[in-house]
């Protein structure tokens, strides 16, 4: 018996345990390294675009590479930080909390990471192809992303690969979550974690092949002859936007839901008190995904569609608000009348709270089809998505980092440098993007390397404070080392308001958990 | 009703939070003098349209806020009041199905009363009959072209900033990137329609203070309108990323009194009319090259580069010698047409193929036709220039008449 739990226990050293590992926590710890790596790598064209920005004329770019650095920007930041840190959370959490030995597919989990570094190796390398990255902005509109060099192709067949990544690791989650929940562990007493999980890994499997199709429609426009997106050939330049948002707001919410999920875990925690209406928040995940579907129309208002398209998508665009409201408000809820404390994780939810409901406010005034024509493609628009992707999709993550870190690598992490990252991110986070609302009513339209005088105050002030979310975030780094190297040791149940079969496990928890199923009363 | 008032309670809320910020701001730019210049809203408003819009978007920012206020006011009362750290003890409560429903249909409400103007301004925006004047307005990378088909007018708009300004050489001026060399004249007090397409990549036309943004989209021609009441010039930009140069095509109106209109439409008819006789004439060598050279530096310089240069592996250099790598495709369309020899520099070539590249573009690349933007002399002008301009020295003279055949 004890030599059957030291075999268990056995896995190759260096290098090939990380190539060949199959073990679920392995493959959460690269999904979620190669995020951190991915969301520096794509922060740092940000810090270029904001130097540019710092002055009117043109300061240290070209114009076509500021183009290629906004695509790359976008691109690495959504498909390489995003999507897989998400997935890397997946990985390590979901078979610890429905009581699962490891994912029901494991081989097909160290692939789905594997494909990564390839991926984005093709995706980097357009950066050197004659004509350099492509500089459509991540969407990639026809007839521009026709026009574009070589580079195009490469990011074409990068994206391909990572729809394959995220669609294997989605079929993984769900034959995970419906197969090998532990016994007792029915799905309304699923954690919310697993619960948004489970949604968002249906919306993957959905959208990420039309987004693959929508591309490859591209390629053979540029080189098979096609004329898909080609009005002088009979195609329909339109048309490739529509496909595009519908996987594009999808997508979104594939951003997002995991983060409500990371949320909803913390904020029941350092509140003592169980998550006020858990099943309407299922079902409040469950119709955000199922409107996320017909609200596409949204993002391309200006495009010359009939009024009766227009007042369909904002009618149903509005209607999102009313579930993401429910939302908000069982959290505020499940606040109400606790023993809250405040600890790092905790900051970070209510950060989010707070942050992420600008966005979504600022979402429904975009929704509003004649003042989406006045912020529409400005920088309202661009404050708006970063309200909603930094402060809440990555700092639900940097939230959830602080929270599970202790049991994951079985240290305490340094309390006072956590709050420091969280205040100097919140802080630089609202001096960089605050401003960018008044810039886009203004007048000041996206994507563009230089501007015209009256939009330079403005643009000082969210460059300083680019800067200074940027350097902050090299702290958050240093915490993570500093607990992954040593530190208090951290017990099983780390916090002690926590509630969840995760914080059964020892801290760290074995390499094989769950060996035996866990019964659920 | 219930909106309205919240909307004027709201903006005593926003003025303070605009003047805090403002403050912030000062602070932070060391009081510095040009916050006075910031805008926190929208352009003045000088159409209908964009004054429905701009109450629409202060009505809405209204509502948002006092939405944040109240929902945030209850957290942070939370906060305050039921701290582990004052010993409070946590309720077990988990569920509330009253409160519940309650909290889904106020939200579902106060949509509805939102959607009733936005709905009732949206109609207004889309509906373009009975308009007394058309202009028909063509993206292009990167500079407007504007029609008037019943006067019979046509130009292309460009930008007019000085390179020097954009390179930081001289002081950057007042509408700094915001200038074109021919703005779009239109009368005011009358309705306009805009019909609005594009002829290589997807751009839009914006002008703020007009609440009018439309894509520009190749084979589409979108339609929308606007009716000017207050004469002056309105500033905006293209607002679909269109290349290089997207930031670099911005628009500029000028709206006149009726009778000023009908002025400058007789003085445009003048001029094409001195323009067409341009075809039909024979140039001096001189004239053609200091004419060459204004219309490379409108028309070819933001690829080719000002210096005949290019841009390596994208742009073709016009200037001889210069290697130049591409894809296999443009390698090929070039040698086609005699202007690569194997070594992959480029050398000037035939002079009819140099004509019929700038008149009919080359299909599959970047390069784009010229035919409808330039006239036969703007053509024999630019050719001439390039092949006697960046150490090419032909020799070779061009005139309109040997455009003319070609076309």
């Amino acid at each position: 018996m004890a030599s059957a739990a030291a075999n268990h226990e056995a896995h190759p050293a260096g290098l090939k345990r990380w190539l060949f590992t199959t073990n679920h926590k392995d493959i959460g710890t690269m999904y979620l390294l190669f995020s951190l790596l991915m969301f520096f790598v794509a922060g740092s064209f940000a810090m270029v675009i904001r130097a540019e920005l710092f002055s009117p004329g043109m300061q240290i770019v070209q114009p076509y590479f500021f183009n290629e650095l906004t695509t790359m920007h976008g691109l690495v930041m959504i498909f390489g930080a995003i999507m897989p840190g998400f997935v890397g959370f997946a990985n390590w959490l979901i078979p610890m909390m429905i009581g699962a030995p490891d994912m029901a597919l494991p081989r097909l989990n160290n692939w789905s990471f594997w494909i990564l570094p390839f991926a984005f190796t093709l995706m980097l390398s357009s950066f050197f192809m004659p004509g350099g990255a492509p500089g459509t902005g991540w969407t990639m509109y026809a007839p521009l992303s026709i026009q574009a060099g070589i580079g195009m192709d490469f990011v074409i067949f990068s994206i391909h690969l990572l729809g394959i990544s995220s669609v294997l690791g989605a079929i993984n989650i769900i034959v995970t979550i419906l197969n090998m929940r532990a016994p007792g562990m029915t799905l309304m007493k699923m954690p919310m974690f697993v619960w948004t999980w489970l949604i968002t890994a249906f919306l993957l499997v959905a959208v990420m092949p039309v987004l693959a199709g929508t591309v490859t429609m591209v390629l053979m426009d540029r080189h098979f002859g096609t004329h898909f997106f080609d009005a002088a050939g009979g195609g329909d330049p339109v048309l490739y936007q529509h496909l595009f948002w519908f996987f594009g707001h999808p997508e979104v919410y594939i951003m997002i839901l995991p983060a409500f999920g990371i949320i909803s875990q913390i904020i029941p925690t350092f509140s003592r008190k169980p998550l006020f209406g858990y099943e309407s928040m299922v079902y409040a995940t469950a119709s955000i995904a199922f409107l996320s579907f017909i609200v596409w129309g949204h993002h391309m208002f200006t495009v010359g569609m009939p009024a009766p398209a227009e007042m369909f998508f904002m009618y149903s665009t509005m209607l999102i608000a009313v579930p993401t409201g429910v939302k908000i408000f069982n959290w505020v809820a499940t606040m109400w009348r606790g023993s809250l404390s405040f600890e790092t994780p905790m900051l970070f939810a209510i950060g989010f709270l707070v942050m992420f409901t600008i966005g979504g406010l600022s979402g429904l005034m975009l929704a509003i089809v004649p003042a989406d024509f006045q912020y529409h493609n400005t920088y309202f628009v661009v404050a708006h998505f970063h309200y909603v992707l930094f402060s809440g999709a990555a700092m639900a993550m940097m939230g959830g980092c602080y929270y599970w870190l202790p049991k994951w690598t079985g240290h305490m992490y340094n309390e006072t440098l956590g709050k420091w990252h969280f205040w100097l991110t919140t802080i630089f986070f609202n001096v960089t993007f605050f401003p960018m609302h008044f810039l886009g009513l203004a007048g000041m339209p996206r994507r563009i390397p230089d501007y015209a005088l009256q939009f330079t105050d403005l643009n000082r002030v969210a460059s300083i404070g680019a800067f200074g979310l940027g350097l902050t975030q090299l702290l958050w780094v240093y915490v993570v080392y500093q607990t992954v190297k040593g530190g208090k040791k951290a017990a099983s149940k780390v916090w002690d308001g926590a509630e969840g079969l995760e914080w059964t496990l020892t801290s760290p928890p074995p390499y094989h958990s769950f060996a035996t199923a866990p019964v659920i009363e | 009703m219930s909106l309205s008032f919240r909307n004027e309670k709201s903006s005593g809320l926003l003025t303070v939070a605009r003047a805090r910020f403002a403050a912030a701001m000062a602070l932070l730019l060391g009081a510095g003098p040009a916050s006075a210049g910031i805008r926190w809203n929208f352009q003045t408003p000088v159409t209908p349209i964009a004054r429905q819009i701009y109450h629409l978007q202060d009505l809405m920012f209204g509502v948002c806020v006092v939405i944040f206020v109240i929902v945030f006011g209850v957290m942070f009362y939370s906060i305050f009041a039921h701290r582990k750290s004052k010993g409070h003890k946590p309720a077990t409560f988990h569920q509330s199905t009253t409160i519940e429903v309650i909290w889904t249909v106020i939200p579902f409400l106060i949509l509805v009363a939102v959607a009733v103007p936005a709905t009732a301004t949206l109609l207004k925006m889309e509906n373009t009959s009975d308009s007394a004047l058309t202009v028909r307005v063509t993206g292009y990378q990167w500079k407007w072209h504007y029609d008037y088909p019943a006067q019979g007018i046509g130009f292309f708009s460009d930008l007019s900033t000085p390179v020097a300004q954009i390179e930081n050489q001289e002081p950057k001026n007042r509408h700094y990137l915001l200038q074109v060399d021919h703005p779009l004249v239109l009368p005011v007090g009358e309705k306009i329609r805009f019909q609005i397409t594009a002829k290589d990549v997807i751009h839009s036309w914006w002008v703020p203070s007009f609440g009018v943004k439309t894509d520009a989209i190749p084979g589409f021609v979108n339609q929308s309108w606007a009716e000017i009441d207050v004469p002056g010039t309105y500033r905006g930009q293209c607002t679909e990323l269109c290349g290089m140069g997207h930031a670099f095509m911005p628009v500029v109106v000028k709206a006149v009194s009726q009778a000023d209109f009908k002025k400058w439409v007789a003085a445009q008819k003048a001029l094409m009319v001195a323009s067409a006789a341009g075809d039909n004439t024979t140039w001096t060598e001189a004239d053609l090259l200091s004419h060459g050279k204004a219309v490379f530096a409108a028309n070819c310089s933001a690829c080719h580069q000002i210096n005949g240069q290019g841009i390596a592996g994208t742009f073709p250099p016009l200037s001889a010698g210069k290697p130049f790598s591409a894809a296999p495709a443009m390698l090929q369309k070039l040698r086609h047409r005699g202007f690569l020899t194997a070594g992959g520099h480029v050398v000037m070539g035939p002079v009819k193929n140099h004509l019929r590249i700038v008149l009919h573009g080359i299909a599959g690349t970047p390069m784009p036709s010229f035919s409808g933007q330039l006239s036969n002399a703007d053509i024999a002008a630019v050719v001439t220039y390039e092949r006697n301009a960046f150490g090419n020295h032909t020799g070779d003279v061009i005139q309109p008449a040997q455009v003319a055949v070609l076309r």
